[in-house]
């Protein structure tokens, strides 16, 4: 009999595992260390989005819903984006409610690839963009961004990566792990060069709210690109809503149509509770975007002055609540680096190879944790980095 | 609110050089406006959060409405300034609605709550009535809870 492990999918046994997931095992087993780790809010949900999904479930709001979502939740979003990013999208046909911006994206990538299609996307990245191409039997062909760019994503370099057989561009700014946004003038170019190549762009702007200098600009607004963007955000970053799973994605009725075909077959429909919690969110604002907005922008200032003070090099984050400093003069790996960190000091980072091979030198720390902490983890950092210094480790040699 | 007062009224313990860090600012700018807020009085003092219940002191605090006749001059000021003085008082506050100040008094027991009550307060020219409550228990004061909150369920490393 064949072992069950021969039995895999060859495309789905050949995807490395997360280089995160073996940072995570490690980190697991131990007591007491300040996490720079974790990828998502530490704020709770606002009080009022839970305590609508409490009163949702009061009333007995425990049904399906229709395949797109439930119509007054895409009807608040339509309202949002409009206001928010300069285009329109009609709630009947231009908007699908799904499992977070993950769901969304695999969506995307499986309603428009062809085997052997290749989709350009820029590395350092979120995780699971590769993966996801692959998995719907697509080419991922990465674009690297530099750190001498401030990490943003340039035409000259996509021009260098595209081929006929590239389909669609996907951009993810502001940018994790690496802070990176685009200014109007980048999204501008990328634009041109989508429109030059004919290319569809699939665009998660799941970090848009948390801008901190200049504004976001959504590619789909630019004139000619809401019917080749296929428009992706959520709730999970700006709202802190990362357990509801609550995303959507916007786009022509074409591709949305096609997208909810996967969806109706695959998922049915997004949790309703999370729906209603969504559509509180959005219905009645508050200030707690802003709030929370704000109190990342003044960690990533107090990080990125710390990095400074301490020598090591790290360009300002512009957006999303990471910073990614380079540890290459230390003479180490980036894996090497957080495992000593995290052994020594208690301190967890993630290896920036994590986020692609490009990644190497670099290491991401997410600042959605609490100031005190942070402040705890900049001082464990400096005493770490001091027994690094090339200075340091050479005094045996020379004594 | 400047960012820099909203920053010391959440941790007044905060050190120049970290708000320096957080505001984008030079130390010595932070300790220039730090200064100028508690000269020109925006900044009038620094305590501590205590959660008294957990100190088991026994002392009881009240919230007081009170009535007032407002004087022909001076209005409700005089009398409030007066009540302001008692030691005991703790908070006075000029109110809309069914009265008109709002007290929170404390004391080592009922007792003596109820003494500064009836002797000092109902006694002074102007006041017409109080209705004291007492305070049982604090859940959150100052923006703080007083109960710990429970350890964050966060994965320790995330993508």
């Amino acid at each position: 009999m064949k072992s069950s492990g021969s039995r895999i999918a060859a495309h789905v046994r050949d995807i490395p595992r997360s280089g995160i997931r073996d940072f995570f095992d490690i980190v697991s087993t131990m007591k007491d260390v300040i996490s720079l780790g974790i990828g998502e809010p530490d704020f709770d949900t606002p009080w009022h989005i839970r305590e609508a999904s409490i009163h949702a479930l009061e009333r007995g709001v425990t049904s399906y819903t229709s395949n797109m979502g439930l119509l007054s939740l895409r009807e608040s979003i339509a309202r949002y984006v409009a206001r928010h990013y300069g285009v329109s999208y009609n709630p009947a046909t231009e908007v699908l409610i799904t499992v977070g911006v993950s769901e969304a994206l695999d969506l995307a990538l499986r309603a428009i690839i062809e085997p052997g299609d290749e989709i350009l996307y820029h590395e350092p990245c979120y995780v699971s963009y590769a993966p996801v191409v692959i998995f719907a039997h697509g080419k991922p062909v990465a674009v690297e961004t530099r750190a001498e760019d401030g990490f943003r994503l340039t035409r000259a370099q996509l021009e260098a990566k595209v081929t006929p057989r590239t389909k669609a561009l996907l951009l993810n700014f502001p940018n994790n792990p690496t802070g990176a946004t685009l200014t109007p003038e980048d999204v501008r170019d990328i634009a041109d060069f989508a429109v030059k190549h004919d290319l569809l762009v699939i665009s998660d702007d799941i970090y848009a709210e948390l801008t901190y200098d200049g504004t976001h600009t959504c590619i789909a607004s630019l004139p000619g690109m809401k019917e080749r963007t296929i428009f992706l955000h959520g709730f999970s970053k700006a709202w802190a809503m990362t357990g509801f799973r609550m995303g959507y994605a916007c786009g022509s009725p074409e591709l949305i149509e096609a997208m909810m075909k996967i969806h109706q077959y695959t998922m049915l429909c997004a949790s309703i509770i999370s729906q209603e919690a969504a559509r509180e969110a959005l219905e009645h604002p508050e200030t707690d975007v802003e709030e929370m907005r704000a109190e990342y922008q003044r960690r990533r200032n107090f990080l990125h002055h710390s990095f400074q003070e301490m020598g090591l090099p790290c360009h300002q984050p512009r957006g999303a609540f990471y910073a990614f400093p380079s540890i290459a003069h230390l003479g180490v790996t980036s894996k090497e680096f957080a495992l000593g960190l995290l052994d020594k000091e208690k301190v967890a980072v993630v290896p920036g190879t994590a986020f692609g091979a490009c990644g190497e030198g670099f290491v991401r720390c997410a600042y959605a944790t609490s100031m005190d902490e942070l402040q705890e983890a900049m001082r464990r950092i400096a005493r770490f980095i001091h027994t690094l210094q090339p200075s340091a480790r050479a005094r045996p040699h020379t004594a | 609110m400047d960012e820099l007062l909203h920053l010391l009224k959440r941790n007044a313990l905060e050190t120049p050089e970290n708000l320096a860090k957080m505001l984008n600012l030079s130390v010595d700018e932070v300790r220039r406006r730090i200064a100028n807020y508690e000269k020109t009085g925006i900044i009038r003092g620094y305590q501590a959060v205590v959660n008294e219940d957990q100190l088991s002191l026994g002392r009881v605090t009240a919230v007081i409405e009170v009535k007032v006749t407002p004087e022909r001059e001076g209005g409700f000021n005089s009398v409030a300034d007066r009540i302001s003085k008692f030691p005991e008082v703790e908070s006075v506050y000029l109110m809309s609605g069914a009265f008109d100040l709002l007290l929170f008094v404390s004391g080592r027991d009922l007792k003596e709550v109820a003494f500064f009550v009836s002797e000092k307060l109902a006694t002074i020219r102007g006041v017409i009535s109080t209705a004291t409550h007492f305070m049982l228990k604090t859940y959150k004061a100052n923006g703080v809870l007083m109960e710990s909150a429970e350890g964050s369920e966060r994965l320790k490393v995330s993508p």
